[in-house]
């Protein structure tokens, strides 16, 4: 009898086991086989919107302005992707997630991308089983602090208390910057930025820690931004992209390349304004950029002019920085987030 | 049909549905984790945390393992819930005192408080109260100073810290022995006297006796922060006064019912007996009133232990911050992270529940 129950428990382990190995392998298949444009993209059209993965709140990425519409680069990345997809840069639906719930968030599928300041890691990539697409924003973890502190650099935080947002690389950045140099910096965790920001007004903490250009969005939403000094030095590499959920590679393809078109249509000067007019130009690269020449909206699953629409909805990667981040707006240098031929580290693949 | 047969198939039928479910679930989860190349492990548990815990009771640094800093966060949550039923019980015992006292404006004043709280969110209330305590505590450099050695300023509470051998061991002792003495007071039958006029004080001796032989630490300025001695964070007062002003005024209408359901002619007897209105109150009414009141009690408390998570929204490190936040996001472990951080309430959660029934089988009365 006891035999025959193990016997019986074991059929059924072999029998879990199988399905699980039968759909893994149909997954699999799946991801390989789909033809183009792939699962993910099918799903958007059928549904009529992009589901776009953002943040809560942070000037320069996603803010919701007096009027309640959204604004930022990461906005910008959304409908630009929701252009190229549907044609229409309207058709999104916005989920503003936390830092601590975010890719719980895509894995379950609820968002089809998320473009949301996060940074690509290994334990993202793996442990969590997500394919990380593109960067669009260089950034490094930065200190906002009070002037009258009289701290210069990074290092002089020694024995500070520093406020900030749970779940995020910010706090182990903190321990392993604390842990290289010697110091000792405590963090105090909250789970939005702008109640970490009150507690550091309020004196709770000596500062606020994020990356470079959410620090920069963050002090303009200050009482007195004056009084408040970004540390030069960053503590820590952040290149922030755009994750998707591992296993649809057309759709991986799709925003890679809708990263590159952006990013190349400010190295060829196709912006806004003329885009439709470098339809007549001369450069093969701007032809097959614009959808003139080559097949190549057709190759992603999508029309060839999957790229001019994006381009038109609110111009080329220069152009977004330019908006959000340039003099007229937080005023943030554009350093490492220039183009590769500029002095920056944005080098695109060539559109051929 | 058979009343009987009937009975059985519905709960045979709820069963079954139940364990479908349950599997559906599990099943759900294993092919999705499949599907990512992901599997259930425990492992990460032994792995370096590598971040700090702002407010502990045990030791801790950033070379500990996850596992340990589980521990770590739910001493704080069992700490904040300790304190927030403490204060909310008294609170609230003394507002339904005030709503039934028969005194116009304390009355009014109970019921404004009441209404007030139990009408607004728990969370904003917390928050609100956060901040509050942030406004009202002075900067760092003009802290509130008593005795050279105890400050208060925004940054907390800094106590100076006793330790030291002699001190430990005359601590543990003199709180073994009221301990002991506490439970075994009617069969031991030392004194006549109650034990709670006779056991506070001896603790307290104990306390002073240990705190001569203690070597202390004092907290002292240095640089951003005071160093050495012991700090009660502001979190920490903010959530105990946000959560037990919040259950209080719960406790107090759980308390008030409790009391109106005890027969008037219990009072007024003790009244005619020549007892004061105080000693009629306590010594009459509320013991009959608590068998009524502990049921429902029991869930407040339970609430209470639940409601600390709320903490995290104002930075105090309990588990859901700590555990469901921090490592969840460092080991990318969503599933097993979660299922810890539920295991954990609801093993607390059943003690307490379990503690709180056998108190109340204790005090129902015999054949009723």
């Amino acid at each position: 009898m006891q035999r025959l129950t193990k016997m019986m428990r074991r059929g059924v382990v072999a029998a879990m086991a199988g399905g699980i190995a039968a759909v893994f392998a149909g997954g699999v298949a799946m991801a390989q086989l789909a033809p183009p444009p792939g699962p993910t993209v099918e799903a958007i059209k059928k549904r009529g919107t992009l589901n776009c993965g953002i943040d809560t709140g942070v000037p320069g990425f996603a803010a919701q302005d007096a009027s309640g519409t959204w604004k930022g680069i990461d906005i910008d990345y959304c409908r630009a992707l929701a252009a190229a997809v549907l044609g229409d840069p309207a058709k999104i639906k916005y989920t503003p997630t936390t830092a601590a719930a975010r890719f719980t968030v895509l894995q379950s599928g609820e968002i089809d991308v998320l473009i949301r300041d996060s940074t690509l890691t290994f334990t993202r990539s793996t442990a969590l089983g997500l394919d990380q697409v593109a960067v669009n924003f260089y950034a490094g973890q930065g200190f906002l602090v009070r002037k009258a502190l009289g701290v210069a650099k990074a290092a002089d935080l020694q024995g500070a208390t520093i406020c900030t947002v749970t779940g995020a690389t910010l706090e182990l950045n903190i321990a392993d910057f604390a842990r290289s140099t010697g110091a000792k910096i405590g963090t105090l965790l909250f789970d939005k930025a702008e109640e970490a920001i009150a507690a550091m007004e309020a004196g709770r903490c000596d500062g606020y820690t994020d990356d470079s250009g959410s620090l920069a969005g963050m002090r303009s939403t200050l009482k007195v931004p004056a009084d408040w000094m970004v540390l030069p030095d960053l503590i820590s590499k952040e290149p922030l992209g755009i994750h998707i959920r591992s296993g649809d590679a057309r759709w991986q393809k799709i925003v890679f390349w809708l990263d590159t078109a952006l990013k190349s249509a400010e190295e060829f000067g196709v912006t806004k304004a003329n885009a439709d007019q470098m339809k007549s130009s001369k450069d093969p690269f701007i032809l097959r950029l614009v959808g003139v020449e080559g097949d190549f909206g057709k190759m992603l699953g999508l029309d060839n002019e999957w790229a001019l629409r994006a381009i038109k909805v609110a111009g080329n990667y220069g152009e977004l920085y330019d908006t959000h981040f340039g003099p007229k707006a937080l005023d943030l240098p554009r350093g490492m987030n220039n183009l590769y031929n500029k002095g920056g580290m944005h080098y695109t693949l060539p559109l051929r | 049909m058979n009343p009987r047969i009937k009975s059985w198939a519905w709960q045979g039928a709820a069963v079954i549905a139940v364990a479908l479910l349950a599997t559906w679930f599990s099943h759900n989860l294993s092919t999705n984790l499949a599907v990512r190349g992901m599997q259930v492990d425990f492992g990460f548990l032994a792995s370096r945390a590598g971040f700090d815990i702002p407010f502990r009771l045990v030791e801790w640094d950033s070379s500990y393992p996850y596992g340990w800093a589980l521990y770590v966060s739910g001493v704080n949550t069992l700490l904040a819930s300790a304190l927030i039923v403490v204060l909310a019980s008294l609170l609230g015992l003394a507002l339904a005192l005030m709503r039934l006292s028969g005194n116009p404006l304390a009355a009014g004043t109970s019921r404004a408080i009441i209404e007030l709280v139990r009408n607004t969110p728990q969370l904003v209330q917390i928050v609100f109260v956060y901040v509050a305590v942030l406004q009202v505590l002075p900067p760092m450099r003009q802290s509130i100073t008593w005795f050279g050695s105890i400050f208060l300023n925004v940054r907390g509470l800094y106590l100076p810290s006793p330790s030291g051998t002699a001190y430990d061991w005359i601590i543990t002792a003199t709180v073994v022995i009221v301990i002991a003495a506490a439970i075994l007071w009617r069969r031991l039958g030392l004194i006549a006297a109650p034990r709670l006029v006779v056991l506070p004080p001896i603790l307290i001796l104990g306390a002073v006796i240990a705190g001569f032989t203690a070597s202390w630490d004092h907290p002292v300025l240095r640089g951003f922060n005071f160093v050495g001695g012991t700090r009660v964070p502001p979190e920490l007062l903010a959530l105990v006064l946000g959560l037990g002003i919040y259950t209080s005024v719960f406790i107090a209408e759980i308390i008030r019912a409790a009391i109106e359901g005890i027969h008037r002619g219990q009072s007024e007897a003790a009244r005619s007996l020549g007892l004061t209105a105080n000693q009629s109150m306590f010594l009459v009414v509320l013991p009959q009133a608590l068998r009524i009141l502990i049921p429902p009690l029991t869930s407040q408390y339970l609430n209470v232990i639940k409601s600390t998570t709320l903490g995290a929204a104002i930075a105090y490190p309990e588990v859901l911050q700590i555990f469901a936040r921090t490592v969840l996001n460092q080991s990318g472990r969503a599933v097993e992270v979660m299922t810890l951080v539920l295991g954990v309430f609801l093993v607390v959660n059943l003690l307490t529940s379990a503690a709180m029934n056998a108190w109340n089988r204790r005090l129902t009365l015999q054949g009723r």
